[in-house]
């Protein structure tokens, strides 16, 4: 149900916004259009700034240049009360709301009706009854927030914010946690709402849902505005396009990946998993890896990339399938067991699972063997030396001195620390997630070089990356999820972009 | 200043007790020339100085245990607690006339199995460490009365009350056995790689575990040793006084262990560790409260001045306060 064709003003109008950080430019010149009665979805891959315009909107940041403007005033929300207060109201993905207090107190909290400090509970509870009535939901006020199911607390969150004389209501990633028939009930919450006459910005990594319910959409991409569309008027195959800056261009276009011979099928594999998953992070998938080979993982944001080398690794415990290594089935149940069995990690996120801030770039290097040879088979100062001053050498480490604290080194050199700390282990296996983020253009094709030369040392690779290219240039293989399924596996010819790019968006390609 | 001899000055923060000390000492100079005399009697020294180490061997021990915790990113409560338990355990084993080889390895297990019962509520039931030691530091009276039925324990045995109060080679013997103590972990910990082990494990407890370390045996070891500590620390202050008394045993020696090891350098959000910081801290304290005795301040007023060293030391050591006063040093020289 697409808004009406009759040019109204639009009930919010960002023009012009821009927001720097230090280092980086978060938002450039971004405009940003809701109409009342509409549901626009907002769509952005990693860094594309769909949080930063969605914190200048509810009055968590200021921007630096630009204006807001809602029902055709000038606003310029300081704080995120006086935003819910101008009528803008936001549910974030994780239902911030307190869990050990009722239903009503959650939804009446901060605003309660009361006179002389003391509440006036029938008036609190017919409140919150009102609230739930809005969206139709049936559940009992009095009832503790944190015994309900999540997909109840997340509309009663929406009735908080709803409570107050929102025009215009911010979703952002609110089906992340839910299941399917609870994202359904969230639709059909958010289609009432729309025919009420609300503005609803609905931010999502899936695109099922986006075409499911949205009547446009704003694609941003690094800061700057992609385009605003009709749903209905951009293919899957465009929207991915769009999001990822990849124009769809015709065979000639298309980048061929550079490995060249595929392994010997005779070889057995490294690493087989069968139906792995985990309730909420990843369907059960299946996935071979071999050695010699790169195994490239793609897929869109939330997909479910990251989840699938965290349960290979053992980081979070999988429900279902079991893993085989070297033909023997074995159980992962730690980082530790996987080191265990010669497989290595590097973590997107460098600084909370990667560095060890403080420790020196020695420390740092030798500290994996160190952990997989125990406490008491220290390895010497020695070997420590010799090993620093060959990764130091072998992947171009720019520290001052083996003996810096792993804080002072810029981000690149941190992730080469991280990747000598693998490699020091002599691993058969090395998960690489996004090796190449936040990392200059000349480390980045320094890693890809590595990636190469691991491969034909005979490694496996698990190469996760959200720049699609990478993925195309350095696998020998891809397996492509998309909302958190395998859905399709390419190999040797298979591989291009514009094959990937259709897998990635769930389209079948045009012939 | 040689480049060595500075980067020393400006690397180690053991350098702080060490100026807090000297600092002390120059009060002591101009107000109690006697805090320096020592003398021998029946081939013993004896003096204030002495004191300080006969006296503050219990805070050192303390801190050697509080000290791993700390660098883990933990802390605990409870020693104070276990040192009141172990004091009974060993003064009413004592009294039944188990012999004291019995007795010493009973009062280790006691600290052992402590320090483990702390170490399972942090890593496996996952309760912060404040809290789960606390449990412990509020239970462990309780626990010490039972032992000893609610009543002081009074110690006979010489070869016991020798652990205080015996002389070895003319000097006190319990600093001596915990200087010995200090040299073993610190050897045990920088042969092994349990010493990197601990730091990693406070400067980043997601990393160490993503790279394949068990942190959780890591951090309950700290509390192993912290329990072993306590225990050793019980003993001596069971031997120093003949005397075992659940209700005072180790009261408030826990917070005095903490300044310790905070004022020797070792930084409570984990991490980097410094036993010999520890061990200097330590003996600021001690010099601290001997100092206070020798002027004539009032155990009354004591705490005040004792605050007040803890956190010009800490001043000292903070990053931002040596920045500005090094501003206003070079703002005096130019003007």
């Amino acid at each position: 149900m697409p808004a009406a064709e009759t040019p109204r003003p639009p009930l919010l109008a960002l023009r012009g916004i821009g927001k720097k950080f230090p280092g980086v430019t978060a938002l450039a010149g971004v405009d940003f259009t809701v109409r009342a009665g509409e549901i626009h979805a907002l769509l952005g891959e990693n860094g594309a700034g769909k949080s930063t315009l969605i914190k200048v909107l509810t009055g968590v940041y200021a921007p630096d240049s630009g204006e807001v403007s809602l029902a055709g005033q000038m606003i310029r929300p300081a704080s995120p009360r006086d935003a819910e207060n101008l009528g803008i109201s936001t549910v974030y993905q994780e239902v911030n709301l307190i869990p050990t207090l009722s239903v009503a107190e959650n939804i009446g909290l901060g605003r309660q009706a009361g006179r002389f400090g003391f509440l006036n509970w029938s008036a609190l509870r017919r409140h919150a009854r009102a609230a739930l009535a809005r969206l139709e939901i049936d559940c009992d006020v009095d009832a503790e927030l944190g015994t309900l199911p999540l997909a109840i607390q997340q509309m009663v969150a929406i009735a908080r914010a709803l409570d107050l004389q929102a025009k215009l209501l911010v979703l952002d990633e609110p089906t992340a946690s839910l299941d399917e028939k609870e994202v359904a009930e969230l639709f059909k919450v958010m289609r009432q709402l729309r025919s009420a006459g609300l503005g609803i910005v609905f931010v999502t990594h899936f695109l099922d849902q986006v075409y499911a319910v949205s009547d446009r959409l704003t694609v941003l991409r690094n800061g700057e505005l992609v385009g605003e569309f009709r749903t209905t008027e951009l293919s899957r195959l465009q929207l991915v396009s769009k999001m990822l800056g990849r124009e769809v261009v015709d065979e000639d276009g298309r980048i061929k990946n550079s490995s060249v011979n595929p392994p010997p099928a005779s070889q057995s594999p490294f690493l087989e998993a069968s139906q792995l998953g985990r309730r909420g992070a990843v369907h059960p998938l299946d996935l071979t890896l071999h050695r010699g080979e790169v195994t490239g993982l793609a897929g869109l944001l939330g997909s479910g990339r990251t989840e699938t080398a965290r349960l290979l690794f053992g980081i979070d415990q999988a429900d279902t399938g079991e893993i085989k290594v070297r033909g023997k089935s074995v159980k992962i149940n730690s980082p530790r067991a996987a080191v265990g069995q010669g497989m290595a990690f590097c973590s997107e996120d460098r600084k909370v699972e990667g560095i060890l801030p403080n420790l020196s770039v020695r420390e740092n290097i030798i500290f994996a063997l160190q952990a997989k040879r125990g406490a008491w088979r220290k390895v010497s100062r020695a070997e420590q030396e010799k090993i620093c001053s060959h990764y130091i050498q072998a992947l171009r480490i720019k520290t001052s001195s083996p003996e810096t604290p792993i804080k002072n080194l810029s981000g690149g050199n941190q992730q080469k620390v991280l990747l000598a700390r693998w490699l020091a282990t002599q691993p058969e296996l090395i998960i690489l997630d996004e090796p190449t983020r936040g990392i200059d253009i000349g480390a980045k094709a320094e890693i890809e070089q590595l990636i190469a030369k691991l491969r034909t040392d005979g490694l496996a690779v698990l190469f996760i990356s959200s720049e699609i290219e990478e993925v195309v240039r350095n696998s020998t293989r891809i397996v492509v999820l998309r909302e958190r399924r395998k859905v399709a596996e390419l190999t040797g010819t298979d591989i291009d972009l514009h094959q990937l790019l259709h897998e990635m968006a769930g389209v079948a390609k045009t012939p | 200043m040689s480049g060595a001899q500075k980067s020393f000055w400006k690397k180690s923060p053991a350098v702080w007790p060490l100026a807090g000390l000297g600092l002390l000492a120059v009060v002591n100079l101009i107000f109690s020339k006697n805090f320096f005399a020592i003398s021998k009697l029946d081939g013993h020294y004896f003096g204030p100085i002495i004191d300080v180490f006969k006296e503050g061997s219990i805070c050192m021990v303390l801190a050697l245990g509080m000290t791993l915790v700390i660098a883990t990113g933990g802390i605990d409560l409870s020693v104070g607690s276990v040192m009141a338990i172990v004091g009974a355990v060993a003064a009413t084993m004592l009294q039944n006339g188990h012999p004291l080889p019995v007795v010493l390895a009973a009062s280790l297990g006691v600290g052992f199995f402590c320090g483990l019962v702390n170490g399972l509520l942090v890593c496996w039931a996952r309760i912060q460490p404040i809290v789960a030691t606390l449990v412990l530091m509020v239970a462990g009276r309780g626990i010490a009365q039972v032992i000893s039925n609610g009543q002081q324990v009074q110690i006979f045995n010489k070869d016991f009350i020798f652990l205080g109060n015996g002389f070895l080679g003319g000097l006190p013997f319990s600093p001596i056995l915990v200087s010995i103590l200090y040299l073993l972990v610190w050897l045990g910990l920088r042969r092994s790689a349990v010493g990197l082990f601990i730091e990693a494990t406070g400067d980043n407890e997601t990393a160490s575990r993503f790279a394949g370390l068990a942190t959780s045996r890591v951090r309950c070891l700290a509390y192993i040793v912290s329990g072993l500590c306590a225990a050793v620390a019980g003993l001596l202050a069971a031997s120093f006084i003949s005397d075992a008394d659940p209700l005072t045993a180790g009261q408030n020696l826990e917070l005095d262990a903490i300044f310790a090891v905070v004022i020797g350098g070792t930084a409570l959000s984990g991490g980097r560790f410094i036993l010999l910081g520890s061990f200097l801290g330590a003996i600021l304290l001690q010099t601290l409260t001997i100092t206070m005795n020798f002027v004539g301040v009032s155990s009354a007023v004591a705490p005040v001045p004792k605050a007040v060293l803890i956190i010009v030391v800490c001043l000292l050591q903070s990053e931002t306060t040596r920045r500005w006063l090094g501003g206003l040093w070079k703002k005096g020289a130019s003007a």
